[in-house]
């Protein structure tokens, strides 16, 4: 990318906040984000990343994008993952293990189904007084 | 240029001092004297032993009190911190006093209890405060982290039990020699003084200068005390004990006996080491005018033939191995005379030797010294021992002269003064102004100019443009027409400085600027060197100097070729010719060789 | 087999307690009933933070919100919402009525937060530039280079009331002016992620998960100063922090939002990464300038300060990573917006990384004048395992120990200092009655003695003392007068250290001898540590008139501490007992206790 002059950046930061706003990124409407800070990866995010990553090949689903971010905060209950799917409440789930990624991709994206006992939940922007 | 004044007020008195001034100076202009431990007027403000401590008078905080000065709970460094104008400053109460306290009880209780056995008992900068603070019993369990001594250089010893850390050692290592052989190695309580990576400082870039022994406040940094040694030849029935003693040792000996600095001691010296049963007593001023003609003349013919320029001194063993290890592009410029004690040494084995009809074998050789260097010079390499045997056995310096003194019960204060013995006794005041900065250059210019000029004598005898204590002096000397430039610098720290500059000359092809530099390692030249009187300062080293300028001037003699015992070593010995002059037996005598070396070498 | 729509239930204590179970039992029942249990689900959720008005129920997709449900008003919401999608409006949430700003809060671990520093973390990806860039990054850079002047930058920043985050609290706006006001020439913007203080990630996560801002920050701070060079300082404990900071770096670099003429305004400014190796001291701010350098990390007295005489003797600025996370978003929304956060003297808020004995252990961010019960209690869940509360601890190893009469002070830089601790970098650890206050002070100096420099005597000799004296009264050989000659110490160290780490060090000590003196004591005269932690202090008995005599616990015992014959009571030898506790475990009487 070339170096930005003011016109640019703030044409790319409108676009970008459009296609947020539409989950717009190359028709992925689900979105998976796994928190990956050092007490998340040594907590195994990355195996649970890697988890997630086989379960929505196995299923063959085109439509949803996995993706990392920084601590979360619920340090307690590290790996935290957050699922956001369209129509259903957006949660964050927290221990999920190899296994739990498995029956999340199957139960929450596929089955459109809560896993209750993994609910921690999500600081949605509605929620926190954000900056 | 006028310096800015400002005023303030230490415990309620109006002082008034240089913009700049640390609040501990404005006390002392006050009169009021704040303790210190860790720092030395020589360096930078350490600011690491807490013990100047005071309290500054700021306007309360409280509304009611209407911005009344009140004093502050926080302490600060009187040290390191800089008097402003309209500053408050309370200098004690009972607050301060015990926190002080508290400190140096702390620093105690690390401390071996080994006063009656230290070298430093009774010079001891801690020692002292203990007194001055009365400390009589201390709340604070003993422990004292023991690291192994450092005796790997024949000159000083490292001795961690006793350090306290207070960092001028590293700090004159570094800034003011410019050598980095000490620094604080490891953290915390596990800090040890000394070279990088822990290895034993005759394997680091140590020069043995001995600075550090000389600013350490306590015993743990002091000289390796050969004294022993000494005992024991004087003790040997088969040994003819000559002795010699150097220039600078004159002006400070006296200081162990109470007496001022600079107070010149000469006969009472020579008086001493006779009754500490030496056999004969010699003068290290005698080689110096020895020094001089074998320099002089080499100075005349590289300036003549305009070759291997500019010539350096190298009479100073520490600076010649500071050059060995950082400078060694400049060994061919050093001068191949060695060091008047080596000359005198060598002359005291061959020329005295067979005056006198003893088998060297037999002769020892002690050279009192203000020096911890010349004990390395000694068996430097072979030419240390160009009399067949190691021209000299033992070098002492001034403190461990002192301390031979009083253990052999001379009462050095009431002694009569005596002479030196013949052949190498007499000297010129040339010879002995090599004890300070300056002193080697001029005893040179003052002979040069006579033997370039033919004259009796140069117009004024006394060379002022080389004296005093700037770091670095420069001039331009007028030998009648003939322009001879010269630079004179002490304190190892000044003297890259001048490196860098011919070495420039050298990169851009042009002739160097200077013709003849003279280096002494120590500041203040000789008579601040490693083995004088601990407790030196610029006021000491000025008393000194005052005093060597003195002894020239008592002099009838002035300039070195006039030594009649000098005259006569040539006439007799050495077949009327200096080295630079083609005389072979001057040249194995009296001349050594330089060389390059690691500035760490390990030893596997 | 897909849910359509999802019944949240608030499973929050109050909620429980006013018939919240009762509420999600008879949805099951109406849903089963209805014949909608494949389409919806019923899910208990954590508590939604409107407890006034539980039980609470959420439908999505709708997002409509039910209070003061009772199980009676069940199968109306399931016939009338559920099956026919019209809102049953007598049970709706009327704004009108709240007596407080509703905050959909599902859980109270974020109910009482406010993220500003940690806006982006956990939303954003840190590894993409342009999602920083939605989310308002680069926004203030805008603002700053093209309609700001220097002088205007640190107005707004002084105006905020900003106070540094690193622990000392000094006005940010008037560091960046100090040095602003220094003759021009080369000066250095310098951000402290050395993060020292064991414990404490905060900086650590804000790097992970929002690197950019900080870029920002330092960019806008070199700005405002004059500065045309940055230097982050971070510890090399931190790889991912470090290796997320160079992706960063990288990445503005190549748009052109840093190092030469940024976006075209004629302002360049660049950031090089410096790298710590494991010494505390160089989060002190003149030992880490020492550290850039390539010196020995060990302080300079103060003055003259950074701001006039810095690295390399030019005016420098040393920020915290904390700090910096504030400025874009000062910028952004104002000083007025911002000076309104927080208390009088102490504005904005404060990440702390809530750790030790609570329920919910993390990351959060409080407003400036949360209380310590709201912290601990609130967000973090209370004590687990049932115990009780006994102390916190502030700041670290230069902190104090707060314990409970305190409980209500509100966190700001002034309430912590009265009481005897300090805000510090944000460490706040909990403590239960399982945790012994020497043994906390203990471990504190335990640290403070391996980082100590060095230089100055008071840290160096007078740490180690009083980590001596603290080992002593663990041990059981503690004195009176040990209590009188570490306050001589603890002065001393505190008045005539060089640095902070020293003056600080022993605050732990002063705070427990303030505050748990008896404590102390009973170690001292009875010989007790009340927690159970000091070994050397607890005693393990055999009851005589429960012992068999089976002699299980003398074999089991690996230091033959136990002696006794066949069914006679045994006895244990406290001299010869290494408190492992396998007599105990194993004794099939419960006849051995320890205490």
């Amino acid at each position: 990318m070339a170096k930005l002059t003011l016109a640019d950046l703030r044409k790319m930061r409108e676009e970008k906040q459009k296609a947020m706003e539409m989950r717009d990124a190359s028709n992925k409407d689900v979105q998976v984000i796994v928190g990956m800070g050092t007490c998340g990866i040594a907590a195994g995010a990355k195996d649970t990343f890697t988890a997630l990553v086989n379960a929505i090949n196995d299923k063959g689903l085109t439509n949803v994008l996995i993706r990392q971010t920084g601590c979360m905060g619920l340090c307690h209950s590290e790996p935290t993952v957050e699922v956001v799917v369209p129509g259903m409440p957006t949660v964050i789930y927290g221990n999920v293990d190899a296994a739990t990624a498995k029956s999340l991709v199957e139960k929450h994206i596929v089955g459109h189904q809560l896993i209750d006992d993994k609910i921690l939940d999500r600081p949605s922007i509605d929620i926190i007084k954000n900056a | 240029m006028d310096t800015e004044m400002i005023t303030l007020e230490i415990n309620g008195k109006t002082v008034e001092v240089p913009k700049g001034t640390s609040i501990l100076n404005a006390a002392k202009a006050a009169h009021i004297k704040i303790p210190t431990l860790c720092y030395h007027p020589d360096l930078k403000a350490g600011a690491s032993c807490g013990i100047c401590v005071v309290r500054q008078l700021v306007p309360s905080r409280n509304p009611a009190d209407n911005g009344k000065l009140v004093p502050s709970p926080k302490l600060l460094r009187a040290c390191c911190t800089e008097a402003t104008p309209g500053m408050h400053i309370l200098t004690h109460d009972p607050d301060i006093v015990q926190v002080r306290k508290t400190v140096l009880e702390l620093i105690l209780a690390n401390h071996p209890n080994d006063c009656l056995q230290c070298p430093r008992s009774g010079r001891c900068e801690l020692q002292s405060l203990a007194a001055d603070f009365g400390i009589r019993e201390n709340p604070f369990p003993k422990e004292v982290l023991h690291h192994e001594p450092d005796t790997s250089t024949p000159s000083i010893v490292l001795y961690p039990d006793k350090c306290i850390k207070c960092g001028r050692c590293a700090e004159v290592c570094q800034e003011m020699q410019n050598v980095w052989a000490l620094e604080f190695i490891g953290r915390g309580e596990k800090t040890v003084m000394q070279p990088a990576a822990g290895v034993p400082l005759a394997e680091s870039p140590c020069i043995k200068c001995g600075q550090c022994s000389a600013h350490c406040p306590v015993g743990a940094i002091y000289e390796n005390d050969e004294t022993a040694k000494v005992w024991s030849a004087l003790q040997d029935p088969e040994k003819t004990c000559l002795v010699q003693i150097a220039p600078a040792v004159r002006v400070a000996v006296g200081e162990a006996f109470g007496m001022k600095p600079g107070e010149l001691t000469t006969g009472k010296i020579y008086a001493a080491l006779r009754m500490i049963g030496f056999d004969k007593v010699f003068d290290t001023n005698f080689s110096a005018d020895v020094t001089i003609m074998e320099e002089g003349t080499e100075f005349i013919k590289r300036f003549t033939e305009q070759k291997d320029l500019p010539l350096l001194t190298s009479c100073c063993p520490a600076w010649t191995d500071w050059m060995e290890k950082y400078a060694p592009d400049f060994t061919e410029n050093f001068s191949s005379a060695k060091s008047p004690q080596q000359m005198l040494s060598a002359l005291c084995k061959s020329y005295w030797a067979e005056k006198n009809g003893v088998d060297p074998k037999n002769i020892h050789v002690t050279s009192i010294m203000p020096c911890t260097a010349k004990k390395y010079e000694i068996s430097r390499d072979e030419n240390m021992s160009a009399s067949g045997y190691q021209d000299t056995d033992v070098v002492l310096t001034t403190r461990e002269l002192a301390r031979m003194i009083k253990a052999a019960g001379i009462d050095f204060n009431d002694l009569p003064e005596e002479k030196a013995d013949d052949l190498l006794g007499a000297y010129t005041g040339a010879g002995t102004i090599f004890g300070v900065t300056g002193g080697v250059m001029e005893a040179a210019l003052r002979t040069a100019y006579c033997l370039i000029t033919g004259e009796a004598q140069p117009p004024s005898i006394d060379f002022q443009a080389v004296r005093g204590m700037d770091g670095v002096k420069v001039a331009t000397i007028d030998i009648k027409g003939t322009k001879v430039n010269i630079a004179v610098a002490h304190q190892m720290g000044n003297v890259e400085k001048i490196i860098n500059e011919i070495r420039e000359d050298r990169k851009n092809g042009v002739k160097p600027r200077y013709d003849f530099i003279e280096v002494m390692a120590c500041r203040g030249g000789c008579i601040g060197g490693g083995g004088q009187p601990c407790l030196a300062t610029d006021e000491v080293r000025a008393q000194r100097t005052a005093g060597i300028y003195t002894d020239d001037e008592k002099c009838t003699l002035r300039m070195s070729h006039l030594n009649p015992e000098v005259t006569a070593l040539y006439k007799d010995y050495l077949d009327g010719k200096t080295g630079a002059q083609g005389g072979e037996k001057a040249h194995h005598l009296l001349h050594t060789k330089y060389q390059k070396r690691d500035v760490y070498h390990f030893e596997a | 087999m897909a849910y359509e729509s999802y019944v949240l239930v608030c499973g929050g204590t109050a909620c429980c307690s006013s018939g919240g179970s009762a509420v999600v039992e008879a949805f099951k029942k109406e849903l089963e009933a209805a014949g909608l249990k494949d389409k919806v689900q019923v899910v208990v959720t954590g508590c939604l933070g409107f407890c006034e008005q539980g039980p609470i129920v959420k439908i999505l997709p709708q997002g409509t919100f039910y209070v003061q449900v009772k199980a009676e008003d069940v199968k109306e919401i399931v016939a009338e919402h559920l099956v026919k999608g019209r809102v049953v409006q007598r049970l709706c949430y009327d704004p009108a009525q709240a007596k407080k700003l509703v905050a959909e809060a599902n859980i109270p671990f974020y109910q009482k937060q406010y993220r500003i520093v940690l806006r982006n973390c956990g939303i954003i990806d840190p590894e993409k530039i342009e999602d920083y860039i939605a989310r308002d990054g680069y926004k203030a850079i805008e603002k700053v280079l093209f309609e700001m002047t220097p002088e205007q930058v640190v107005e707004e920043i002084l105006k905020s009331g900003l106070r540094g985050r690193g622990g000392a609290g000094f006005p940010t706006g008037m560091k960046w002016k100090f040095a602003q006001q220094q003759p021009k020439g080369q000066k250095y913007m310098v951000c402290n992620a050395d993060e020292g203080d064991p414990g404490a990630y905060m900086d650590r996560s804000t790097l992970e998960g929002d690197p950019h801002s900080i870029l920002e920050a330092m960019t806008i701070a070199g700005y405002a100063i004059g500065a045309s060079k940055g230097f982050i300082y971070i510890r090399a404990e931190y790889p991912l922090a470090i290796e997320r900071l160079q992706i960063a770096i990288k990445q503005a670099h190549e748009l052109g939002l840093l190092g030469d003429d940024i976006l075209g305004s004629g302002f360049s400014f660049d950031i090089e990464l410096r790298f710590g190796a494991g010494a505390f001291v160089c989060g002190e701010e003149t030992a880490l300038l020492q550290s850039i350098e390539g010196n020995r990390g060990m302080p300079r007295p103060r003055p003259p300060f950074p701001a006039v005489k810095g690295l390399w003797e030019r005016p420098t600025v040393i920020n915290n990573v904390e700090t910096l996370a504030n400025i874009p978003v000062i910028i952004n929304k104002g000083a007025d917006w911002f000076n309104k956060i927080g208390t009088a003297t102490t504005k904005g808020t404060k990440v702390f990384a809530l750790t030790g004995k609570v329920n919910n252990s993390g990351l959060i961010e409080v407003p400036m004048g949360t209380t310590l019960r709201e912290i601990i209690f609130d967000i973090g869940g209370g004590i687990r395992g049932g115990h009780q509360f006994k102390a916190a601890q502030t700041g670290g190893p230069s902190g104090g120990i707060i314990p409970p009469q305190f409980l209500d002070t509100p966190i700001d830089y002034e309430s912590l200092a009265k009481i005897g601790s300090i805000m510090g970098s944000g460490g706040l650890i909990v403590m239960d009655e399982t945790d012994c206050v020497v043994d906390v002070a203990r471990f504190y100096l335990d640290f403070t003695v391996d980082e100590s420099c060095g230089k100055c005597a008071p840290c160096r000799i007078g740490g180690r003392k009083l980590l001596n004296y603290l080992n002593k009264i663990t041990d059981g050989r503690g004195t009176e007068q040990d209590i009188k000659d570490m306050q001589a110490i603890c002065d001393a160290m505190n008045k005539a250290s060089l640095c902070g780490l020293g003056q600080t060090a022993s605050n732990p000590v002063r705070s427990t001898l303030r505050y748990f003196m008896d404590e102390y004591m009973e170690h001292i005269k009875d010989k007790k540590c009340r927690a159970g932690k000091c070994s050397k202090l607890i005693l393990y008995k055999i009851d005589p008139a429960k012992c068999k005599g089976c002699t299980l616990c003398a074999r089991k015992c690996p230091a033959n501490a136990i002696t006794g014959t066949v069914k006679q009571p045994h006895v244990i030898d406290p001299a010869k007992c290494i408190k492992c506790g396998q007599c105990e475990l194993n004794c099939k009487f419960g006849a051995i206790s320890h205490g």
